[in-house]
Parts: structure tokens; C-alpha cells; sequence
């Protein structure tokens, strides 16, 4: 008896102390390690698919060594880039040569944060939702920078300055498609009391939602399909994947900024790489496929289209299943398009982005407002 | 971190995923080894020994793309807020906005025809 009391009271003199308030509050970090996980897991896969894929369009036989069926063949790679020695260019600027793969691999892992894999599975559901992700990603470039300039190597420099120069450019392009999405498309809300909302409704959570109304007729890719195929070139180039991949073109600059990295620093840009390719394809997503929606038609079993909104843990799991298919989708597009098409040369990719999709994705935008009033 | 409590878990992210690199570069620095040499100092240059500075001249078109996309990037800045509560604004604006960006097109073809996007 006196040792239950004695315990029932250092149990509440716990529970009400400070120090487990302290202990509780830090519950959040659950999440963002759960997110680091399945990002790393979604990395090594798309590594193995990559090779996988190449392979087979190649007509050979991809990695088989590591692991059953060549799983493990990332973990091996990055396992064998973390033991190779860290060589450091003489007369480069050292911390620079540190920092510009630092920056790239951080600058991507931060756009993660407004990716919706369900209702209610957003690390971060915030007012800016999609423009967080431009904002960030519009960080990379400085370090590829970094990189080409502290490298000390006038290739390195140049190709550094060029993957640079690409960046910035499919960036416009980018934005504005993505800004044709965002456009308010309630219309009709006279019972609205304020002049304007205060929310500026470009969370990632209301775009996949304003794509659910009509099943599969409401995806954003039926309703803005010029903006679909802008915001696919636009995403491939900012990820300098083939076929705008010059600034790591083989036989143009040996490898353009990454030539002097070795070791893990190299591995970090290759990291970032991947990265910023699932990044995009779960944007791709979450804009114009409609994110977790299964509304697949010509299915004779309409509480399948239900399945989704069952609560609890099932209906979560099947969210973020149907998610990482429509992503896994454009993964598989962006690897065949690689492994297909030639490179493009500088002057062709800057004249792509400047001269052909800004205009057009400007274009985009003033038709889907003018349809928007016209409809009003 | 101190006003906007939303974004609280945008710092918690932060420094999570900063210490990425950091770990990264610690077990490098662990376990990699280091074999000095006076080859492994040299620049790479496919092979063959380095000629010239390691330094280029700069060219001025990566100064002119950057230029014409600082433009750009502020005209998408200022479409924004029109972009997102453009529904009840009406005509007017919808005509005024027009205007803005058809005096930004008007400068981005007057760049395009001085050769300000030309690859030299």
C-alpha cells in the first residue's frame, strides 16, 4: 500500500513537472525523421530503378551483384564514395569547395516539407504551400556556384557558371505554370464578408483538393495541359537531367562543376541529383495528377473510388500508395526520356527556356485567367 | 521562429537536414584515408598538364541571363497577389495586369532583338 502511493505520487509529480512538457513538445521530430527515412529509401530505389530501366533499354543486364536482384547496388555505391579519399584542389578556395554541395543537397531536402502524401500527411501545411518549394529551389544555384568557382579549374568554372545559367532560366517558365494552377478557381463567394482572404489558398493540401471534385475529368492536367508539358520540360532542365544535362556532359567539360570533387562531397552532389528528381515528380503529383486521389474511371466498382476516404491508418496507407505511384510514374518517364533522347547543346537549351516557354507559359496564364473571367 | 509558429517545423527541418552534410563529411573525414602527393594537388585537365590561369575571363552573356531573368523573376513577384485573388477583383484589374505584363513582354522582345539571349 505504501508503495503504491509513493509511486502514484512520483508518477504525478512527473507528469505535471516541466521536464516532460519539455520531453512531450519534442514529439515533432518524429515526423521530420519518418519524412528523412522514406526520402532515403525513395532515393536508393530510384537509383536502382535508374539502373534498372537503362539497362533494359540498353538491352543488358543492370546490377545483380549486390544484394537479390541488385538492390543493395546504392548503399554499395554510397558506402564506396563515404571510403574514397577527400581530395581538396591546392590553390581552391576550400570552404567554398565544402559549402557547394552542402547548399545544393539542403536546398532540396527543405522543398520536402510542402509535399502532401495524404490529407493529413503534410510536415508543413502552410498558406504558401507550392511557392516555398520555387523559393528554395531558387537557392541551388548558388551552390553550383560555389562549386565551379572554389574548385580552381577553368572547366569547372565554366560548366559551373552554364549549369547556373540553366537554372535560372526554366525557373520563370517554372513559376509561372505554377501560378496558373494556384488561381483561385472558387468563384461565386458574394456571401464573403471580407474585401479579400487573408489566406492565400497556394497550399499544396487545397490544390490536390480543388482537383477532386470531378474524379479524374478534374486533374489538372486536363484542365491546364499546355502548363502540364511546360512544367515537365521545365522541371527535367532545372534538374539537369538529359536531355539538358551539359553542365555534367561527359565529353563537353569532363564532368562541367563536379570534375575536382571526390569522395562524399561528390556523392552529396549526386544525392542532390535524385533528390531534386523525386522532388519534382511528387510536384508533378501533387499539381496536375491530382496527388492521392485514386479516381481512375471505367471501373465498374464505384466504392473503389471511396477507398480513399475510409479512415484511419488503411485509408492513409492507400494515400500514400497512390501518391508514390503517380510520382514513380513520372520518375519512369524522366528516366526513359534520359536514356532516349540526345543532349541538347547550351545555346538551344537557353533559347528553349527563353525564347519558347516563357512566352508560351505567360500565354498560359493570361488564357486561363481571361477563361476564368469569362466564365464568371 | 519567434512571430510565425507555422514555420517552426521549417527550422526543425533546417537543422535536421543540415546536419546531412555535416554527418556526411564527419565519417568521411573518419574513415577516408589521406595519401598526399604533388600529382593529386594539380588541376584536372583530361590528362594533361594545365595550360593557362585556372581563371577565366567572364563572359558578359551570363551577366545578361541573369539580368533579363532578375526582371522577369520581379514581374512574377508582382503577379502573385494579383494571380491569387484575381476572382474578386474583377475586370479592371484583370485589364490593368494586362497591361503590366504587356509592357514586360514589349521589354523582353526589345532584349531578345538587341541579342541580350543570345549564346554569343
Amino acid at each position: 500500500m505504501i508503495i503504491d502511493t509513493t509511486e502514484v505520487q512520483t508518477i504525478n509529480s512527473f507528469s505535471t513537472s516541466g521536464f516532460f512538457k519539455e520531453v512531450y513538445g519534442l514529439i515533432w521530430i518524429i515526423p521530420i525523421l519518418t519524412l528523412i527515412l522514406e526520402i532515403t529509401i525513395g532515393v536508393l530505389v530510384i537509383v536502382w530503378l535508374e539502373r534498372e530501366i537503362s539497362a533494359a533499354i540498353q538491352q543488358r543486364i543492370g546490377p545483380e551483384y549486390a544484394g537479390p536482384l541488385g538492390i543493395l547496388q546504392a548503399i554499395a555505391d554510397g558506402t564506396k564514395l563515404l571510403l574514397k579519399e577527400d581530395l581538396l584542389p591546392s590553390r581552391g578556395d576550400i570552404r567554398l569547395f565544402s559549402v557547394g554541395p552542402s547548399i545544393a543537397v539542403i536546398s532540396v531536402l527543405l522543398s520536402y516539407l510542402v509535399i502532401p502524401f495524404g490529407y493529413r500527411l503534410v510536415l508543413a501545411d502552410l498558406g504558401i504551400g507550392v511557392f516555398l518549394w520555387i523559393a528554395i529551389s531558387s537557392i541551388a544555384p548558388i551552390g553550383l556556384l560555389m562549386s565551379g568557382y572554389g574548385s580552381n579549374n577553368k572547366y569547372s568554372f565554366s560548366g559551373g557558371l552554364r549549369a547556373a545559367a540553366q537554372s535560372i532560366s526554366y525557373e520563370i517558365p517554372l513559376t509561372l505554370c505554377v501560378l496558373s494552377i494556384s488561381l483561385r478557381l472558387e468563384i461565386g463567394r458574394n456571401d464573403q464578408v471580407l474585401p479579400y482572404d487573408s489566406d492565400l489558398d497556394s497550399s499544396t493540401v487545397d490544390i490536390v483538393e480543388a482537383q477532386s471534385k470531378y474524379g479524374f475529368w478534374g486533374w489538372n492536367l486536363w484542365r491546364q495541359p499546355i502548363g502540364f508539358l511546360v512544367f515537365l520540360i521545365s522541371s527535367l532542365a532545372e534538374c539537369e537531367r538529359l536531355p539538358f544535362d551539359l553542365p555534367e556532359a561527359e565529353e563537353e567539360l569532363v564532368a562541367g562543376y563536379q570534375t575536382e570533387y571526390s569522395g562524399i562531397k561528390y556523392a552529396l552532389f549526386y544525392l542532390a541529383s535524385y533528390l531534386n528528381l523525386l522532388v519534382s515528380s511528387l510536384f508533378v503529383t501533387v499539381l496536375y495528377l491530382g496527388g492521392w486521389n485514386f479516381s481512375i474511371p471505367y471501373i465498374p466498382i464505384p466504392e473503389l473510388f471511396r477507398i480513399n476516404q475510409m479512415a484511419g491508418i488503411f485509408g492513409m496507407t492507400i494515400d500514400i500508395f497512390i501518391t508514390l505511384a503517380k510520382a514513380y510514374l513520372f520518375l519512369f518517364i524522366s528516366i526513359t526520356t534520359r536514356w532516349t533522347l540526345p543532349r541538347m547543346r547550351i545555346d538551344q537549351l537557353l533559347n528553349l527556356g527563353w525564347k519558347f516557354l516563357l512566352p508560351i507559359s505567360l500565354g498560359n496564364l493570361l488564357l486561363t485567367t481571361s477563361s476564368q473571367l469569362v466564365s464568371l | 521562429m519567434f512571430l510565425l509558429h507555422e514555420y517552426d517545423i521549417f527550422w526543425a527541418f533546417l537543422i535536421i537536414s543540415s546536419l546531412v552534410p555535416i554527418l556526411a563529411f564527419w565519417i568521411s573525414g573518419v574513415l577516408a584515408p589521406v595519401r598526399e602527393g604533388p600529382e593529386k594537388l594539380s588541376s584536372y585537365e583530361s590528362g594533361i598538364e594545365t595550360m593557362g590561369d585556372a581563371w577565366l575571363q567572364f563572359r558578359i552573356r551570363y551577366y545578361m541571363f541573369a539580368l533579363v531573368f532578375v526582371v522577369f523573376d520581379v514581374e512574377t513577384v508582382f503577379l502573385y497577389p494579383w494571380a491569387m485573388s484575381f476572382d474578386v477583383l474583377g475586370v479592371s484589374v484583370f485589364i490593368e495586369a494586362f497591361i503590366f505584363v504587356l509592357i514586360l513582354i514589349g521589354g523582353s522582345v526589345y532584349a531578345w532583338r538587341k541579342g541580350a539571349l543570345e549564346w554569343s
